[in-house]
């Protein structure tokens, strides 16, 4: 519990030593690897930041098991002296973990902890990333074991219930956030000691009180009566594992302490001591509303010292590609928009390469990928699209294409479409992922390697010639995952498809051969959703056990695993400068990542249910998150901010996405709906002035009405994902539901 | 344990407990079996809640029990197997106790391997694009409907398509038989049906082609007693193509040397069938069909063969529907039939030849109509003696019969002819909605004075019918009077009886020459009704004489029937004074040979309306044998 308390300062000193980190690390990884690329070797992220003591060991003893894997027998000796650890200790804790219902592959298990080093000891000290640990469990359950007499848990909770509510209005918003911590871990504590009827005597009496939005935590939590079913519920472990964060002034928390020591009720003091975590500002205590936009979270609000790490959220510098203007085809489109176009070609060229964004990380900060020469052709042709963009905006929307998946019987669950919009991959329910060519111009398979044999590889049109015609189609099938598929995702250069799946794997698939190339083992649990970098060879995949990985496509082992999130990551994304990526979780709360290092440098709070959608805005900015129930939440990246709420829509939004300008934010729904948000008006008018900078209250004007652009309805097809093409059209994709 | 709690969830009763773990032979105490149903009612719920997660992450609204077995893997539990059926499973309680169960049927497997209707695989998954929005504002398109199966052949199924069409389009009849046989019983067609359904639809690029339409009919016949096909609204085009071999003027009746008379009489037949087995399909089919067909008949302009069509159609609708639509209709179609065939130049051979084919169809129809409602009668009279108000009570019932089939009034009364205002004007006192009652007699004497002899002898050759048949001595009521002005010598050979009779009609006697044994009760119908029609009947033959002038008909390049302008003299109503005369009595039995010759009446209840069809083309069948009439076309000059 020390380290908990030590958190935010250990994040100060972290962050004065950023600036040597960060170079550290870049010029380590640049050394270690000649590949130039994510080091995926643990020493790397070894020595990031001292842990507590039990961190350590475990720490020490991973690194010990990795040597001896390796067989490192003298380091391993060596080690072994300078730490003190018996070899009795290391065994007994290997069994454990192995044991561990996660169980991660050998190698993965060692990776992990050590990732986990680095991640806890920086940003989340709360989060303990096995989750089912039974050490763990019991040490956390074994709090609750020395309490007072269970009858009089009602007699403490009403009394604390008529002080808030007998106290001014301004502090009686701020002190009611203590209501739902206490009320479940009181709850909780009556279960553990055995007093079941004592504790539904209590839950009932009590729990209308609470706010509506935890009412799904409620239900679970009054399912639960037995101190055995503490054991393996996840949620609630979670709820005891992390502190509730809560925010309160300094006033209003005097006013607290005064009262509960006045009334020497030390039952409630010991809770809100040993299970919350107060968050103390100085200044006006906050008003109902601002309490409420931002609370929801399972485990309370994010600290404010949390978000105060620094984001580069800017973009990087754009290769510099001589853009071959005078191409023939320009000129037999249109002859006299030719000058001007050149013109504006060169300056948005130039704007961009010459121009470094001020916020925008370092260029080599993550090592990406060299450009190929087809790369750089594709770069042209999205400029010399991007040229014929549409602008976007209030009086000019955009137009919407639907791709209705029909007879999909066996159940579309993910959709994506490339960047240029020529392929459209479909992941189904019965474990298949399909892929079909959007354009006229049909899917076809690399030869075998017999006939590639004898293909003259001097000719120019060797790249066509591989190709076999007669498995020319308008759509491939993929098997290979052996249970629904619930993210795929296209690579940048439309080489690669990834899939991932209930089975616990993510498969990465050749567009050239169509076939599986690699099996992407680690999460072990269903994996939600996945999703490539920008500039690929990366990619990210988050799921039901808790952590989102990244992954390198070369590598089978994820290069780093961002744990945190105390319920499942149900969704991925990658911020468009490739060095962060951001997860939408169950436990209701979204977080940005940071690549480089792992640590957690975001935590997003104000979503009142599970997160099933997130986009970033085109100029890395913003952040868009869509939640179950129904609301679009904006976010400003650099300062951490709530700074915009969109309602409208009545059923999860599973789809959002930015027109390519970001001034249009587009959201997909079940409710057989496409919305389109005025996304500049949004950004515009939030006010982002120091004050609101530092303590972070922000107060939200109710204008999703006004920001509503257009709703659009589709005959009953649920929208599962959007997509702007490079021109700015809107394309929806969903399955027809016949129901 | 309160009563509220207990109500938030489901739970398993320590009963159920105990009842399960007896079953497994294990006892159970209290107490164990309160902690057990306790435990069981948590994890059922954990399990619940975990499952909610795979369906949110399938983008479902609805928890499957595939959701609910993954979340059971994932805690290392059993699946349940057996219930990841898509549709929800029925739910049902024991009527006797208080137990509850999911139904499960017993599969005969064997029934279900040995079938040989495999079910096909289900469509192929596919992704369609649609513009939703355009600039974002409004819909630009409807989304359009989205196919219920959107099927794509496959290859087998592709080259069945291709052979059968071949076969049966092609030149080889022995083929054509086979692939007919087999379109009539082939099972795994379904995914065909649009093809072929679309291939039939040709029928109106082929209208020159009597062989090929002939062919596309016999695919609908195959089609429709296919017991394997569902060709739901696909009906509607079957229908459409079928009504269009019926009733357009086809490009190959130009040439009368083609036998389109037969290919007619074949879709009507086939109408019928579709009607009679398909019909439940389309909602209001049966209503569509008669107003089409009642639409062409009141249209003047129609040629006279789809005039034929609308006949034979209605015809084989059975007598209801002649009932409704062409008696009616009869008295101002007559007019104009009559004109037709009673124009006697040569340009008109054709047309005339034609008119001769529809009275036939005509006559055919209205026989069998009048049998049939005497049938009803007798069949409704047989319950209570022979007497009056078993027929009383038969009318009635036959009354309320036709009201129900009574189609929309308004199209049948809306004139399509001066005549029919005429008629309606001479016929005043005589609403629309009045011929349904019409009893048999009425409708007989009616009939009878359109047809005259040729109608009574036909009925009176026709054994099974109860009641006495009108013999030539029971002379009908009304004849035709014959127009006094130019009716040459000619006329005499026509077909048509040319009675010329004086009598003096009173109501009572009207009833007498009935084959019906009359009813008193009717009789005080009968009068009115009769006076009505016999004006409005004796304002047709005024009509006949007056088009049938010279000079009038000649000019029938576009109008089959000069309309005609005659006064209308009205004659005085109460005035019976008609003229049955026999002028044509001494060439009876050569008029009525021309009539038999149409067909052997269809007795309705043995011979089935396909014997009638089958016969039915002898009327314009060129090879057929009566050697008289080879050159149809010419039968104007037939000595008949």
């Amino acid at each position: 519990m020390a380290a908990v308390q030590d958190g935010p300062k250990e994040l100060d000193a972290e962050k004065e030593t950023k600036p040597e980190i960060l170079s550290d690390g870049t010029s380590n990884l640049l050394g270690n690897t000649a590949s130039g690329t994510l080091s995926s070797s643990p020493l790397t992220a070894a020595p990031a930041g001292g842990a507590t003591k039990m961190e350590d060991q475990q720490t020490l003893i991973a690194v010990l098991q990795f040597l001896k894997r390796n067989k490192l027998s003298e380091s391993v000796e060596i080690l072994r002296r300078e730490a003190g650890l018996g070899e009795h200790q290391e065994d007994s804790q290997a069994t454990d973990g192995s044991g561990g219902g996660k169980g991660d592959g050998d190698g993965g298990d060692a990776n992990s902890l050590l990732s986990r080093v680095s991640i806890t000891s920086a940003a989340a000290p709360q989060s303990m990333p096995v989750k089912k640990d039974q050490p763990d469990v019991s040490v956390v359950l074994s709090a609750y074991s020395q309490q007072g007499d269970p009858s009089l848990y009602q007699v403490y909770y009403s009394g604390l219930k008529n002080f808030i509510e007998s106290v001014l209005d301004c502090h009686r918003a701020e002190l009611s956030q203590l209501f739902y911590p206490l009320f479940v871990h009181m709850y909780l504590e009556l279960v553990y000691n055995n007093h079941e009827t004592k504790a539904k005597a209590f839950f009932d009496k009590f729990s209308g009180d609470q706010e509506c939005y935890y009412q799904d935590d409620l239900r679970i939590l009054c399912s639960l009566t037995k101190k055995e079913h503490l054991k393996g519920n996840e949620v609630l472990l979670d709820f005891r594992t992390s502190r509730f964060v809560l925010r309160i002034s300094r006033d209003s928390y005097q006013l607290l302490k005064r009262h509960l020591q006045e009334r020497h009720n030390n039952q409630i003091w010991n809770i809100i001591q040993e299970h919350l975590y107060i968050d103390i500002f100085d200044g006006m205590p906050r008003s109902k509303s601002q309490i409420d936009s931002m609370s929801g979270s399972l485990a309370g609000e994010a600290r404010r010292e949390v978000n105060k790490a620094k984001v580069f959220y800017g973009l990087l510098k754009e290769p510099e590609i001589e853009v071959p203007l005078d191409d023939e085809d320009d000129e037999a489109e249109n002859e006299e928009g030719k000058p001007k176009k050149k013109k504006t070609k060169k300056d948005s060229l130039g704007s961009k390469s010459k121009k470094q964004d001020p916020n925008a990380p370092q260029q080599n900060r993550i090592p990406l990928p060299e450009l190929k020469d087809s790369d750089k052709l594709d770069k042209i042709m999205y400029m010399k699209e991007s040229t014929k963009r549409i602008r976007l905006g209030p009086e000019n929307l955009p137009s919407i294409c639907f791709y209705t998946f029909l007879n999909a019987f066996q159940g579309l669950t993910a959709v994506d479409f490339t960047d240029d919009s020529s392929l459209l991959a479909g992941g189904f329910a019965d474990s298949t992922v399909r892929v079909w060519s959007v354009t006229p111009k049909k899917l076809r398979k690399v030869k075998s390697t017999a006939e590639l044999n004898v293909i003259d590889k001097e000719s120019d049109d060797v790249l066509e010639r591989i190709m076999d015609e007669k498995t020319a189609s308008e759509s491939k099938i993929l098997h290979g995952h052996s249970g629904p598929v619930y993210g795929v995702s296209f690579s940048p250069d439309r080489n690669y498809l990834l899939s991932s799946s209930e089975d616990g794997t993510v498969r990465l698939w050749s567009l050239q051969t169509f076939t599986c190339l690699v099996g992407y083992k680690g999460h072990n649990y269903p994996v939600w959703d996945t999703q490539f970098s920008p500039f690929g060879y990366y990619f990210v995949s988050g799921g039901h056990d808790r952590v989102a990985r990244l992954w390198a496509m070369d590598h089978y082992q994820p290069l780093r695993i961002f744990a945190g999130h105390l319920a499942d990551v149900t969704c991925t994304r990658f911020h468009p400068n490739s060095n962060y990526v951001a997860t939408g979780s169950t436990d209701r709360t979204v977080r940005l990542w940071d690549v480089l290092n792992g640590n957690c440098v975001r935590i997003l709070t104000g979503h009142k249910g599970p997160i099933h959608s997130l986009a970033f805005s085109p100029n890395g900015k913003f952040l868009a998150s869509g939640s179950t129930d129904g609301r679009v939440l904006l976010w400003d990246i650099g300062h951490g901010l709530m700074i915009g709420e969109l309602k409208g829509h009545t059923d999860t939004i599973y789809a959002l996405k930015f027109s390519r300008d970001g001034e249009i934010l587009a959201s997909g729904s079940m409710d057989n709906t496409v919305r389109l948000w005025d996304s500049m008006k949004a950004f515009d008018e939030v006010e982002t002035d120091d004050f609101t900078a530092t303590t972070g209250h922000i107060h939200l004007p109710d204008n999703s009405q006004e920001l509503l652009l257009g709703m659009y309805h589709s005959k009953s097809t649920p929208v599962t994902h959007l997509h702007f093409t490079r021109r700015n059209l809107l394309l929806a994709a969903g399955t027809y539901n016949s129901q | 344990m309160t009563e509220r709690e207990e109500r938030r969830f489901a739970e398993v009763p320590r009963e159920s407990i105990k009842l399960m773990a007896e079953s497994t032979g294990v006892e159970l105490s209290e107490e164990v079996a309160t902690l057990l149903a306790e435990d069981v009612c948590y994890r059922l719920r954990e399990a619940t809640q975990n499952s909610s997660q795979f369906m949110r992450h399938a983008k479902r609204r609805k928890l499957s029990v595939e959701d609910f077995n993954r979340a059971l893997r994932w805690s290392n539990t059993e699946t349940v197997c057996g219930y990841g059926a898509q549709d929800a499973l029925p739910f049902r309680p024991l009527k006797e106790g208080e137990l509850f169960f999911v139904e499960d049927r017993e599969i005969n497997l064997v029934e279900l391997a040995l079938a040989t209707n495999i079910p096909k695989g289900c469509a192929e998954t596919m992704v369609r694009v649609h513009v939703s929005y355009l600039d974002g504002k409004g819909n630009l398109e409807p989304q359009g409907t989205v196919p219920t199966a959107v099927q794509s052949l496959s290859e087998d199924l592709l080259k069945y398509y291709q052979q059968i069409t071949r076969a049966i389009l092609g030149e080889d009849p022995h083929l054509m038989k086979v692939a007919l046989l087999d379109l009539q019983s082939n099972s795994k067609i379904a995914a065909l049906l649009p093809y072929f359904v679309y291939v039939i639809s040709g029928v109106k690029s082929v209208s020159h082609d009597l062989d090929q339409l002939n062919r596309l009919l016999h695919m609908v016949k195959s089609l429709v007693q296919n017991p394997y096909l569902y060709l739901g609204s696909y009906v509607r085009s079957l229908v459409s193509s079928v009504m269009y071999c019926i009733l357009e003027p086809l490009a190959a009746s130009i040439n009368p040397l083609n036998d389109h008379w037969t290919l007619r009489d074949y879709a009507a037949l086939l109408l019928s069938h579709i009607f009679w087995t398909h019909g439940d399909l389309v909602s209001g089919l049966y209503h569509q069909i008669l107003l089409s067909l009642q639409k062409v008949l009141s249209d003047p302009v129609r040629p006279l063969c789809s005039h034929y069509g609308a006949v034979v159609g209605l015809h084989a609708l059975g007598w209801k529907a002649v009932e409704r639509v062409l008696y009616p209709h009869l008295p101002a179609y007559w007019a104009n039939l009559q004109a037709v065939l009673d124009d006697y130049s040569v340009s008109n051979a054709q047309v005339k030849a034609d008119g001769h084919k529809v009275y036939g169809a005509i006559l055919v129809a209205v026989e069998r109509l009048l049998k049939m409602k005497a049938l009803s009668l007798t069949l409704a009279a047989e319950g209570g003696c022979a007497g009056l108000p078993g027929t009383a009570t038969g009318a009635v019932g036959f009354r309320e019969n036709s009201l129900g089939l009574s189609p929309p009034p308004e199209p049948l009364s809306e004139p399509p002819l001066g005549i029919a205002s005429h008629l309606q004007a001479g016929g005043a006192g005589c609403p629309w909605e009045e011929w349904t009652p019409v009893s048999l007699p009425a409708m007989y004497c009616e009939l009878y004075s359109f047809f005259g002899d040729s109608l009574a002898v036909r009925f009176s050759t026709d054994p099974p019918l109860g009641g006495a048949p009108p013999s030539g001595s029971r002379q009908p009521l009304e004849g035709r009077k014959e127009p006094a002005s130019g009716a040459p010598n000619l006329e005499n050979t026509r077909k048509m009886p040319q009675l010329t009779a004086s009598m003096n009609i009173s109501p009572r006697q009207d009833g007498s020459p009935c084959m019906e044994p009359q009813p008193p009760s009717l009789a005080a119908t009968v009068p009115g009704r009769s006076l009505a029609r016999s004006s409005s009947s004796s304002s047709v033959s005024r009509s006949r004489s007056s088009s049938s002038r010279p000079g009038r008909s000649t000019s029938q390049s576009r109008d089959i029937f000069p309309k005609a302008r005659f006064p209308l003299p009205q004659v005085g109503p109460p005035a019976f004074s008609f003229i049955i005369g026999g002028r044509q009595m001494g060439r009876r039995c050569q008029g009525r040979r021309f009539q038999t010759s149409f067909t052997p009446t269809p007795p309705l209840t043995t011979l089935p309306p396909r014997a009638y069809a089958h016969k039915l083309p002898v009327i314009g069948r060129v090879s057929k044998p009566v050697r008289r009439w080879t050159c149809s076309h010419y039968s104007l000059h037939l000595p008949l």
